[in-house]
């Protein structure tokens, strides 16, 4: 009789744990299928390669923000992937000190930050001192929130390189950068980039720092120093808006940032067959 | 003679020399490559820094105008003259949104992490993982407009209609079903920290050694006893960082929720009952934030929402990464 009761337990234990993940997929189905639905009938050539019409008035697309989220993220990148990079080759390398310690600690911390609270950051600093908002600020920004990323990537792939492939190359009487860059570097190229693009993905969707830093524009890009248009910010003030056609193009916005942000992700995915599962589940 | 035995000499002294300067050089690059990247390395140490020092001098004149009350206040006006701000609803907002989210995602979160750690058929646990992952890839802003589009209706007809029907006279059922709540953006934020904390905590569970699992089976146990007794109790500290991990992304999200949460302004933003718009801090940010201009009070004062906003992330995720850093980081170096 108590068996019985223990073996219900069980039977009831696994029951709870698959309505669990039931309930968690039940939300992204309709995030997806909702997406897709409303999206695919906003989707046309003319609604990708042209900028929004009249305010106000239906018509018009969405391409200045297409191509202002691909300057944006560009632009992070440029800037957050040497900092990221050499952070992480630190951390692997000389890291295993009382200041390696700090640093790997600090940039978990700062993995995890609200991102608003950069953009703040970043508003004080930039766009007060250039007296408007801009490219260039948001793009601060968003290289602020991957630099943790590509750090935490770039210093796990490097760690997973097996130690008989530096001490080769140390044996052929090379130097330790030398090493490190060429060979141990190298061999850790596919973790890195994962890390890269997974870090490219996260910053994507970025809305709310891009909020306090670039503000949004209407028009295509004007110069580094003015506001510019990005998908993420089209989707929120369209959600603002109260006529019909701006949720359709909400709808149309929505689709193409998450076509970029899954395909991204599952696309790295495929391409390592999970090799990197260590590196992805804290981004 | 003494001609060779002075060139012999000198080219004795020359090789010497550039043996040393060989030396030098060679120390020279790998010191240099050590030493910058360790400038580089300190970059997150400057950026933690300069936000802390730009959010309290950027909110200096707010506290210097209220004082202790723009803490505990809970005006907010911006009419020239009248000015008053007070960040006390908002930070009530922030905590109350992010307790619905933890009271609801974080045991289903666990009930993922045990099922998928240790329950689930092998050939389904890989693809499940990565379903759920992807839940943390999609967007804040597209989990807004679905929120505001439909998740919304959701709430209402299954959940706020029937309690406001039957339960109508309870203090946090009371208002008119809306759907644009501190309901609704509390559990958009539960759905939003299950990736995370489920992810973690499975971590933590797959890092208890097979031993501990063995000993539970070998007097008997069942697979959930298992769980229980061997899994579980082992990994506590780890599931509860991960918990408080969760924690610290429903605090700083912003999208989301003021796409949802209706966005109360002033006394009406006191989350009194469940059916009613609320604000919090980052919500409120994200919406004045376009209006102030350089040198308000209004500026400082939302600046100000940011210092707050900064120490209760700081706290929790310093808190949270010592837990968790116990459990995976130590283990991953000893094993």
């Amino acid at each position: 009789m108590g068996s019985g009761l223990r073996r219900f337990q069980d039977k009831l234990a696994y029951g709870l744990g698959a309505l669990c993940v039931g309930v968690a997929i039940v939300p992204l189905a309709s995030i997806l299928f909702e997406v897709v639905r409303n999206g695919v009938s906003a989707l046309s050539p003319q609604f990708l390669t042209s900028p929004p019409g009249v305010f106000g008035q239906a018509g018009g697309g969405i391409a200045n923000a297409i191509q202002g989220t691909a300057i944006l993220l560009a632009l992070a990148s440029a800037m957050a992937v040497p900092f990221g990079l050499l952070s992480g080759v630190y951390l692997a390398e000389f890291g295993d000190n009382k200041y390696g310690r700090t640093v790997r600690f600090l940039n978990d911390v700062l993995t995890e930050f609200p991102s608003i609270v950069i953009g703040i950051l970043v508003y004080s600093i930039i766009v007060l001192a250039m007296r408007g908002f801009s490219t260039i600020a948001g793009a601060v920004a968003l290289a602020i929130i991957m630099l943790p990323i590509i750090t935490r990537t770039t210093e796990e792939s490097i760690k997973i390189v097996p130690s008989s492939i530096r001490d080769a190359a140390m044996a052929l009487g090379i130097r330790r950068w030398r090493a490190t860059i060429s060979v141990v570097l190298s061999t850790a190229r596919s973790g890195v980039i994962t890390g890269i693009l997974l870090a490219i993905a996260r910053v994507s969707g970025e809305t709310a720092p891009l909020l306090l830093t670039v503000l949004g524009s209407q028009f295509f890009f004007n110069g580094l120093s003015q506001p510019i248009a990005a998908l993420p910010l089209t989707i929120y003030r369209d959600a603002n808006l109260p006529y019909a056609f701006a949720r359709q193009q909400g709808w149309g916005a929505a689709l193409v940032l998450i076509l970029m942000v899954l395909g991204l992700n599952i696309g790295v995915r495929l391409a390592t067959r999970g090799r990197y599962n260590s590196l992805r589940s804290r981004v | 003679m003494t001609r060779t035995v002075k060139e012999k000499n000198s080219s004795v002294r020359t090789r010497s020399l550039i043996r040393l300067f060989e030396r030098l050089r060679q120390f020279s690059t790998d010191d240099f490559f050590e030493i910058s990247s360790t400038l580089f390395a300190a970059i997150v140490v400057v950026i933690l820094a300069l936000t802390a020092v730009v959010l309290t001098r950027g909110s200096i004149p707010a506290f210097d105008a209220y004082g202790i009350s723009f803490v505990f206040g809970s005006d907010w006006s911006a009419v020239a003259g009248r000015e008053v701000y007070g960040a006390l609803p908002y930070i009530l907002g922030t905590l109350v949104t992010s307790a619905i989210a933890m009271g609801v995602g974080v045991p289903i979160s666990l009930g993922i992490a045990i099922f998928l750690a240790e329950m689930a058929p092998g050939s389904i646990r890989n693809p499940l993982s990565q379903l759920i992952e992807i839940l943390a890839a999609v967007p804040s802003v597209i989990y807004g407009f679905w929120g505001l589009l439909v998740f919304r209706f959701w709430i209402v007809d299954l959940i706020e209609k029937p309690l406001s029907r039957d339960f109508g006279t309870i203090a946090v059922f009371q208002g008119t079903p809306f759907g644009l709540d501190i309901l609704t953006a509390g559990l958009i934020l539960a759905i939003m920290i299950i990736p995370t904390v489920s992810s973690i905590s499975k971590e933590v569970m797959m890092a208890v050694p097979s031993s501990q699992r063995e000993a539970a089976y070998s007097i008997g146990a069942t697979r959930w006893e298992v769980v229980r007794i061997g899994v579980l109790n082992y990994s506590r500290s780890g599931i509860f960082g991960a918990a408080i991990l969760g924690l610290g992304r429903a605090v700083g999200e912003t999208m989301a929720v003021t796409m949802v949460i209706g966005n109360a302004i002033g006394p009406a933003a006191f989350p009194g009952s469940l059916f009613q718009s609320g604000q919090t801090l980052s919500s409120l940010i994200a919406n004045e934030f376009g209006e102030a201009n350089p040198g308000s009070l209004l500026l400082s004062s939302l600046i100000g929402l940011g210092l707050i906003l900064f120490a209760f992330a700081l706290i929790i995720n310093v808190f949270a990464q010592l837990m968790v850093w116990k459990v995976l980081r130590v283990k991953g170096r000893v094993e």
